[in-house]
């Protein structure tokens, strides 16, 4: 099975990201919610246009690298772009990112809750 | 993949449901273990999406993995691709649990900080066939300051004790440590409430001792995390 990010040639890559390898795209954690803010507009790129279509309603960054078949990092990218232009809103995680430091146990707690009610 | 194309025409909802509108915490636990431990198993038989799979390449100044690459004639040279496999739990209106199948293999670990990051703890599933599998994993979590369990997955092999294990993988004795089967959803989920009842356990503790101390740590700090770290968390 052919897997986009992985066969295609990197030229595609590279143009499907304006030539950026990075950017300021690290504010998009893995699980960062993404929202799409308006609707696709002609002469998008396609990939923008499958972004704002599948984020009607909140979709992880690693879901839309998933579905997108594309490396999490070339998502990014293009994420940060859309983000700046205001096509989406991010939603990033509230847990704790700094090494070690927990959770704390409210949230925890409503952890636990939501595994029980599995 | 055509056929994976036509299943899907409308966006991530063909792999299960979408999240609810409310959804804006999204939150990390990471299933560790060797190749074939079960960790796409686990995360299937508790996801709510069926598995996905996705991949990220990752450059970073040169050491053991260029040398490699050079050894074995490969051009790419600071590059690295490492695919992992997820799924979701809705834990309720704005809360989702995404749980991370990740390898085991060294040459996954430098990806750790920046994939992983603020995960909130992780499960080492581990095959008693083969609990050398394991060693690099617990070492490096440990290294890492992650807070982690041990869970055995039953693969029918011959029983050795608790503390046989426990000895075998130089595990503490303040590291829970279960057995389950990874195919079973209800064995799944009381591996996670396990690890989540652990780091709840560490997190009042490490609360209560910060009130008795609170130079040592400052708690209000925990709840501002909204802000991504800059890069750089090696």
């Amino acid at each position: 099975m052919s897997r986009p990010g992985r066969d295609e040639s990197p030229d595609r890559l590279y143009t499907l990201t304006g030539g950026r390898s990075h950017s300021d795209s690290d504010t998009f954690d893995l699980v960062t919610l993404v929202v799409a803010e308006s609707d696709p507009a002609p002469g998008m790129q396609s990939e923008h246009v499958a972004i704002l279509r599948m984020c009607r309603s909140p979709v992880a960054v690693v879901e839309i690298a998933a579905e997108l078949g594309l490396p999490g990092s070339i998502v990014r990218i293009m994420l940060a772009d859309l983000l700046d232009t205001g096509r989406i809103s991010a939603r990033h995680p509230r847990t704790a990112r700094a090494a070690d430091r927990l959770p704390d146990p409210e949230l925890l707690e409503q952890v636990l809750v939501g595994l029980r009610n599995l | 993949m055509d056929s994976a194309t036509f299943e899907r025409p409308t966006g991530p909802s063909s792999a299960g449901p979408s999240l609810a509108d409310t959804a804006d915490n999204g939150l990390k636990i990471v299933i560790v273990g060797g190749f074939g431990a079960g960790k796409t198993t686990m995360v299937r038989s508790v996801s709510e999406i069926r598995p996905l799979n996705t991949e990220e390449t990752m450059t970073r100044a040169g050491e053991g993995i260029d040398e490699l690459a050079d050894l074995e004639g490969l051009s790419r040279k600071t590059s690295t691709t490492v695919a992992f496999d997820f799924g979701r739990i809705s834990l309720d209106a704005r809360s989702v649990l995404y749980l991370f199948g990740a390898p085991g293999q060294e040459r996954f670990w430098f990806l750790w900080d920046r994939l992983f990051s603020g995960t909130l703890g992780a499960v080492v599933l581990v095959d008693t066939r083969r609990l050398s599998d394991s060693w690099y994993a617990i070492d490096r979590l440990e290294h890492h300051n992650t807070p982690f369990i041990v869970a055995c997955n039953d693969f029918g092999g011959p029983l050795h004790t608790e503390e046989q294990i426990r000895e075998a993988l130089d595990l503490g004795p303040d590291v829970p440590m279960v057995e389950c089967d990874a195919r079973d959803r209800s064995s799944s989920k009381y591996v996670l409430i396990t690890l989540v009842e652990h780091l709840h356990a560490l997190s009042s503790q490490s609360m209560s001792a910060s009130a008795r101390n609170p130079s040592a740590q400052n708690p209000s700090a925990t709840s501002r995390a909204a802000e991504p770290t800059p890069e750089a968390a090696s």
